[in-house]
C-alpha cells in the first residue's frame, strides 16, 4: 500500500528514470537513455533519493580525453612515425622532408630533438641539415611506440584504469602541445534501494497518470478518466517576496488609529522652522542651553514672523505681560526669533494649532506623529531624525487627572499595563510629568515620555486667554525597537530588503 | 542636565532620616529629581534644570528633608552685618553685576571642599550658563585687604600668579595658557579689558571669567573663613547664586555676613534673604488639579515644599528661582500631594477624530503600491552633501582621487521641478548634513547597499524633498513637498515595466497624465520623460544615466519615477469639489 501512494506522487521525470536505473546507474549514460538533460535527471535522481528510493554516490575522477592535436594524431598518425617513415639510408635534405611530410616547422624540430634521443636518426650539417635513418629506427618502424598503442584506446579515459605502459606514454604525451587534457569530473552514479527496486519494476510504474489539470480536461470531460498524480504536499517551496509598508509605517498608522479613536484631530506643519515657532512660542528662554548650536540644526537666512503674535510673545518672555507672570526678565532678541532650524520636537504644532484656535473651537484635541530632530551623530542608540507623538487637548474642564487619563489609555493600548507618572521638568508645562511604563522583561522602569499642562505663558499670547492646555510627547524608537527586537536603533531606518522583506507585520 | 553626587551618610545627617534603600529610591524620583544610581554610599541624582538650589548636597538634603515630613516650611537663615565693601568701576561693562558674602567659622576638610567645588561648579554650568551669565568665586578670607574692587583692566597691564601654576603669568596670558581661560575664551572674545577683583592692597584675587589667584583664592582645609562673590550679566542671577551657595554653607555650618555693593549709581546690600512673596489663587489651582484642597491642605502641602504659607500668600524660598507664576507653586503643591495619588480620569467630552488630509491621501497611495508588489523603504531626509551632488552628477568623475575633495558639480537646471540645488545646514556634527531635494538618492542609496540580495528589487518610498522657496511662499524660504518615488531594478528592468506601474497608480487614482520626452541629467538621453498633469510637471520617469549607477558601484540597471503627491492631491481635491 505505501508503495502504491509512493508511486502515485512520482514525478513524471522520476517515472521515466527510475525503471532506467536497473541497466545503468551513471548520470551520463542515464541522461542518454532517458533522452533527458543531465540537469533533468539530476533532479529526478535527488527527489528520488529523499524518498529513499535510489542513493547516489559521487566520486570525483581524473579523466583524460584528447585534445586538438591528440584527435588529428590519432587519425594520421604521430608526426615522428611520419618523420621516420620518410626517411632513408640515405642523407635528405631538411626541406625536402618537409616537402614529403607536410608537417609544420615546429613539428619538424620536434620530431628531430625526439628521434635523436632514440638514436633513430642521424645529422649531418653541411648547407643544410641533412637526415638519414639508422637501423634502430628502422626497428621503430616495425612496431607501433607505446604512444601509438595508447592513442589507439578509446578516450576519454580513467586515470586509475591506465597500466604502467600506458602511463609512461601519458607522461610522454602530457607535454606535447595541446594533446591531452586531464581533467577532474564528478561521475554521479545512483543505485536503487529495496523500495527502489520493487517500484522499478512494478506494474503501478507504467501506468498513464495526469500532471496538471488543464481547461481543456475541463471542457471536454476527460479529467474523470484520469488518474491524478499526487503531490508531496508537505515539500518546502521557494520564497516569494511580497509588497509590503515599511514596518515604521505600520507603528505610525496603529499609533494614529489610537488617537483619532479617542477623537483627536490630526496636525501636521513644516519641518524647517523658525526658532520663534519652535522655542520662543513656547516660552523656552532664548539663552536655554537646549537651543545652542550643538543641540539643534541650524539653517542659513531670516524667517519671516508674524508681527503682532511676536510682540506679544517679546513681551510675555521679557515681562510677563497679561499673563501674572514675571516673564523671564531678559532683553528678547528678535534677530534670535529668526533664526531657522529643524523643528526639535512636534509641540511647534501645538504651538500653531493654538494659534490658530478661536473660542467656539473648544473643547478639541489634537495630535501629531511626526518627525523632529536633533544635532546628533548618528549612533547605536542616537538618530538625528526620529518620531515624536504628541497631543494635546484644549478644554476650560481639562485637569491634571484627564491628563493622567489620557496617557494611560494610551500606553494600555500600546501594551503596557503598568505605568507611571512621575514630576519632571520642561520649560513650556507646569506641571510637568515623566511617563515611566514598568518594563516586564528588565523588571525595571523605563522612561517613555513627558508630559504636562501648557503653562499661562504659551497659552495666553498663542490663544488669546488662559484655558487648560493638556499636552504630552513622546518618541517612538523604544516602542518600535521592542516590537521588532532592534537594539541598534541604525537598523530603524537601514533599509536592508532582506531584512524588510522577511519581517513580521505588526499585530498588537 | 546635571548630575549630583551625595555621599549618603551625610545626606542622612543633613534629612535628620534614614530610609531604606526602596523608600528613598522611590521618594527621590517622586520628589521630581531622576535617580540616576545608588552604588555604596553614593547616591547620583539628575537635577532638573528649574533647580539649582538643589545641585548642592545641603540643597538636595533640604529640599528631601521637607519633602518626607522632617523639616517642613520656610528654613530660617539669619545674617549679620559686616560692615565692609566691595567697590563696583562703573568698567565692568562687559560683566556688570556682583553680589558678594562672607562666610565665618566653616570646618573644612577635603570632603567639603570636594562639595564646595561642586556646588560652584554645577552652578555655573547650569545656572551661569557655562559662566556665561554669571561666575562665581570662593577666596580665604584672611589673604584679603578690604575693600574690594571690581573693575576691569587691560591685561596687559596686570601680572599674577593664577591657581594652580607656579609662575606669575601677564594676565592677557590666560585666555591662551590656563585650562580654564582656554575652556571660557569663547566667552571673552570680544572683550579689550577683563573684570578684576582687586583688594585694597593691589592684590589680585581673580580674573574672572577664568580663576581666581594662587595667593588669595586657594582654599584649603585650614581656611575658616571665606569671601564669596556671584559676578555676571544680570543682577537677579548673581543674587539667587550667591543665595545658593551661601545657604549651602549656613547649612554646612557657617555663618553668614553681608556686604555693601557699592555701584556708581546705587549701593546694595548683599546677600539678601529675604523671602519673596506670591499671591495664590486657590480656585485656580483646584480647577487645574482637579482637586479639592482646603487652606489648610494648602499650607501642609507648600510648607512639605519648603515654602512659608499665610493666607493666600506663599513665601518663596530665597534660594528659588523658578517661581514665576502661580503654576510653579501648583506644580510644587501637586508634587507634595503625590502625582501617584492622583485619579486617572477620560472626561466625557465629545470631539471628532480626524486625520489630516494629505496623509489620508499618501496612505492610499503606499496601499496602491503595496497591491503593485513594491517594498517600501523609509530614508533619512537629512543625506551627505556628496550623495546629493557629485554622486547625482552623470557627468564623467574625475579617477583616481580618493583623497582628493571635489567642489561639488552645479547640476544642470531642467524643465522640471525636481533638480534645485539641495540645502546645506549651517552646523551638523555628523556627515549628514544636507536636505534632500529629490528622493532618487536615497533609493539608490538603498540599491547600492543591497545588490547583494535578491533581484528582482521594486522598492518605493515616501517622504519630503527641501527646495529653495522661489515664490515667497514660505516664511522660513524652504519648500517641503511629500514625494513619491519608485525604482525597479534587475537585468531587464526598462521604461515600459516602471510606466506601467505609474500608469497602474493613476488609473486607480482616476486621473490623467501624460509623458512628454525630456533631457535630465539623472536619465540616459532619450530615455527621460517628464510627468505632465494638465501641462504641468509633476514629475519625472527614466532610466538611471549609467554614470550614476557607476558613481555608486550599482551593477545592476534602475529605472524610476519620481512624483509629487501634494500637486497631485491638490488636483484630486479640486476635481472632487468641482463634480
Amino acid at each position: 500500500m505505501e508503495i502504491i501512494s509512493l508511486i502515485a506522487k512520482l514525478h513524471p521525470l522520476e517515472r521515466k528514470v527510475l525503471p532506467l536505473i536497473t541497466k545503468t546507474g551513471e548520470l551520463h549514460a542515464l541522461s542518454h537513455a532517458a533522452q533527458l538533460q543531465e540537469v533533468e535527471v539530476m533532479r529526478a535522481l535527488q527527489w528520488l533519493e529523499n524518498k529513499n528510493l535510489v542513493h547516489l554516490h559521487t566520486e570525483k575522477k581524473e579523466i583524460i580525453s584528447l585534445d586538438k592535436n591528440g584527435q588529428t594524431y590519432k587519425q594520421h598518425g604521430l608526426p615522428e612515425k611520419i618523420f621516420l617513415q620518410s626517411l632513408s639510408d640515405t642523407y635528405q635534405s631538411l626541406s625536402q622532408i618537409a616537402q614529403k611530410t607536410s608537417l609544420s616547422t615546429e613539428e619538424l624540430n620536434a620530431c628531430i630533438g625526439l628521434l635523436k634521443r632514440k638514436a633513430a636518426i642521424e645529422l649531418q650539417k653541411d648547407k643544410e641539415l641533412s637526415i638519414k635513418i639508422t637501423a634502430q629506427g628502422k626497428q621503430h618502424l616495425k612496431q607501433p611506440s607505446l604512444e601509438e598503442q595508447f592513442l589507439q584506446t578509446t578516450f576519454p579515459r580513467d586515470l586509475s584504469s591506465l597500466n604502467t605502459t600506458e602511463k609512461i606514454a601519458l607522461e610522454e604525451l602530457k607535454h606535447r602541445k595541446e594533446f591531452l587534457r586531464v581533467e577532474e569530473q564528478k561521475i554521479t552514479t545512483a543505485a536503487l534501494t529495496k523500495d527502489g527496486q520493487q517500484i522499478a519494476s512494478h506494474p503501478d510504474l507504467k501506468k498513464e497518470v495526469t500532471n496538471r489539470l488543464t481547461k481543456e480536461m475541463l471542457k471536454t470531460g476527460s479529467w474523470k478518466k484520469q488518474t491524478f498524480r499526487s503531490y508531496d504536499v508537505e515539500i518546502n517551496v521557494p520564497a516569494i517576496h511580497p509588497g509590503k509598508i515599511h514596518f515604521d509605517n505600520e507603528a505610525l498608522e496603529y499609533i494614529k488609529r489610537i488617537w483619532l479613536d479617542l477623537g483627536f484631530q490630526e496636525m501636521s506643519g513644516n519641518y524647517v522652522q523658525s526658532a520663534f515657532w519652535d522655542l520662543d512660542a513656547l516660552f523656552v528662554p532664548q539663552d536655554h542651553p537646549a537651543r545652542e548650536m550643538q543641540d539643534t540644526f541650524y539653517l542659513e537666512g531670516k524667517a519671516k514672523l508674524p508681527t503682532q503674535l511676536f510682540n506679544k510673545i517679546k513681551a510675555v518672555h521679557e515681562t510677563g505681560a497679561n499673563t501674572k507672570s514675571t516673564g523671564w526678565q531678559y532683553k528678547f532678541s528678535k534677530e534670535e526669533s529668526e533664526r531657522i532650524l529643524l523643528r526639535t520636537h512636534t509641540t511647534v504644532l501645538s504651538a500653531q494649532t493654538l494659534a490658530k484656535l478661536k473660542p467656539a473651537d473648544l473643547p478639541a484635541k489634537f495630535f501629531a506623529v511626526s518627525k523632529v530632530f536633533r544635532n546628533e551623530a548618528l549612533d547605536w542608540k542616537h538618530l538625528f531624525e526620529f518620531y515624536q507623538v504628541e497631543g494635546i487637548v484644549i478644554d476650560p474642564h481639562a485637569n491634571l487627572q484627564h491628563l493622567k487619563g489620557y496617557i494611560r489609555e494610551f500606553y494600555q493600548k500600546m501594551g503596557y499595563e503598568k505605568i507611571r507618572m512621575r514630576p519632571a521638568h520642561f520649560p513650556y508645562t507646569e506641571p510637568s510629568l515623566e511617563i515611566d511604563v514598568f518594563h516586564p522583561i528588565k523588571k525595571q522602569w523605563v522612561e517613555l515620555g513627558g508630559a504636562g499642562i501648557f503653562r499661562p505663558e504659551v497659552v495666553i499670547p498663542l490663544l488669546g486667554f488662559d484655558c487648560p492646555v493638556l499636552a504630552w510627547g513622546q518618541g517612538m524608537g523604544r516602542i518600535i525597537g521592542e516590537y521588532w527586537n532592534i537594539t541598534d536603533i541604525r537598523d530603524l531606518y537601514k533599509n536592508d530588503l532582506k531584512q524588510l522583506r522577511e519581517m513580521k507585520v505588526l499585530i498588537k | 542636565m546635571p548630575t549630583v553626587t551625595l555621599n549618603k551618610t551625610i545626606f542622612e545627617q543633613l534629612v535628620g532620616k534614614s530610609l531604606t534603600l526602596e523608600q528613598l529610591k522611590d521618594r527621590i524620583s517622586m520628589l521630581g529629581t531622576d535617580l540616576e544610581s545608588i552604588e555604596g554610599n553614593q547616591i547620583n541624582v539628575e537635577i532638573f534644570p528649574n533647580r539649582p538650589d538643589m545641585l548642592s548636597e545641603q540643597g538636595f538634603a533640604r529640599a528631601f528633608s521637607s519633602f518626607i515630613g522632617v523639616k517642613t516650611g520656610l528654613r530660617k537663615y539669619t545674617l549679620q552685618k559686616s560692615n565692609l565693601n566691595v567697590k563696583v568701576d562703573k568698567s565692568v561693562a562687559m560683566r556688570p553685576y556682583t553680589a558678594c558674602a562672607i562666610i565665618k567659622n566653616l570646618k573644612l576638610n577635603d570632603e567639603k571642599i570636594r562639595e564646595l567645588m561642586q556646588i560652584q561648579e554645577k552652578l555655573a554650568t547650569t545656572h551661569g550658563r557655562n559662566r556665561k551669565k554669571s561666575g562665581y568665586g570662593i577666596y580665604p578670607l584672611n589673604a584679603i585687604t578690604f575693600p574690594i574692587h571690581y573693575i576691569a583692566k587691560d591685561p596687559k597691564t596686570i601680572e599674577f600668579q593664577p591657581l594652580g601654576f607656579n609662575e606669575i603669568l601677564c594676565a592677557n596670558q590666560i585666555p591662551l595658557l590656563h585650562p580654564k581661560g582656554k575652556a571660557y575664551a569663547n566667552i571673552t572674545k570680544e572683550w579689550t579689558k577683563y573684570p578684576f577683583f582687586i583688594d585694597a592692597k593691589n592684590n589680585i584675587l581673580s580674573m574672572l571669567p577664568f580663576t581666581n589667584s594662587h595667593q588669595s583664592g586657594k582654599v584649603t582645609p585650614q581656611t575658616k573663613d571665606v569671601f564669596i562673590e556671584c559676578s555676571g550679566t544680570d543682577l537677579h542671577n548673581v543674587q539667587i547664586a550667591l543665595n545658593i551657595i551661601t545657604t549651602a554653607l549656613i547649612d554646612m555650618g557657617g555663618t553668614a555676613y553681608s556686604l555693601d555693593i557699592i555701584y556708581p549709581t546705587k549701593t546694595i546690600t548683599t546677600p539678601n534673604f529675604t523671602p519673596r512673596s506670591i499671591k495664590l489663587d486657590q480656585k485656580y489651582i483646584n480647577l487645574r488639579l482637579g482637586l479639592q484642597l482646603k487652606e489648610k491642605d494648602f499650607k501642609t502641602l507648600l510648607e512639605r515644599m519648603g515654602y512659608g504659607y499665610q493666607k493666600n500668600t506663599v513665601l518663596i524660598p530665597c534660594y528659588r528661582n523658578d517661581i514665576l507664576h502661580q503654576v510653579d507653586l501648583m506644580e510644587d503643591i501637586a508634587i507634595a500631594y503625590g502625582y501617584e495619588n492622583f485619579k486617572e480620569e477620560i472626561p466625557n467630552v465629545a470631539t471628532i477624530g480626524q486625520e489630516a488630509a494629505l496623509e489620508t491621501f499618501l496612505t492610499k497611495v503606499r496601499h496602491i503600491l503595496v497591491g503593485l508588489n513594491m517594498l517600501e523603504v523609509k530614508s533619512y531626509h537629512l543625506m551627505m552633501q556628496q550623495e546629493l551632488t557629485q554622486q547625482m552628477s552623470s557627468l564623467p568623475q574625475p579617477q583616481n582621487q580618493p583623497n582628493h575633495k571635489i567642489s561639488p558639480q552645479p547640476i544642470q537646471s531642467t524643465a522640471t521641478q525636481i533638480f534645485t540645488p539641495p540645502i546645506t545646514l549651517k552646523n551638523a556634527v555628523g556627515d549628514f548634513n544636507t536636505l534632500r531635494n529629490s528622493v532618487i538618492p536615497s533609493l539608490l542609496k538603498i540599491s547600492a547597499q543591497n545588490q547583494h540580495h535578491e533581484y528582482p528589487q521594486k522598492i518605493f518610498e515616501i517622504g519630503r524633498i527641501f527646495q529653495k522657496d522661489t515664490q515667497n511662499s514660505t516664511d522660513t524660504g524652504i519648500v517641503e513637498t511629500e514625494t513619491l518615488c519608485v525604482s525597479l531594478s534587475h537585468e531587464t528592468a526598462d521604461l515600459t515595466e516602471i510606466r506601467q506601474i505609474l500608469d497602474a497608480l493613476c488609473l486607480l487614482l482616476d486621473i490623467k497624465i501624460n509623458i512628454k520626452e525630456t533631457t535630465n541629467p539623472f536619465f540616459i538621453n532619450g530615455r527621460a520623460g517628464s510627468i505632465l498633469l494638465n501641462n504641468e510637471s509633476i514629475g519625472t520617469i527614466g532610466e538611471i544615466h549609467p554614470q550614476i549607477l557607476t558613481n555608486r558601484n550599482i551593477t545592476m540597471p534602475i529605472v524610476t519615477f519620481e512624483l509629487n503627491l501634494e500637486k497631485l492631491f491638490e488636483k484630486m481635491k479640486n476635481k472632487r469639489i468641482s463634480r
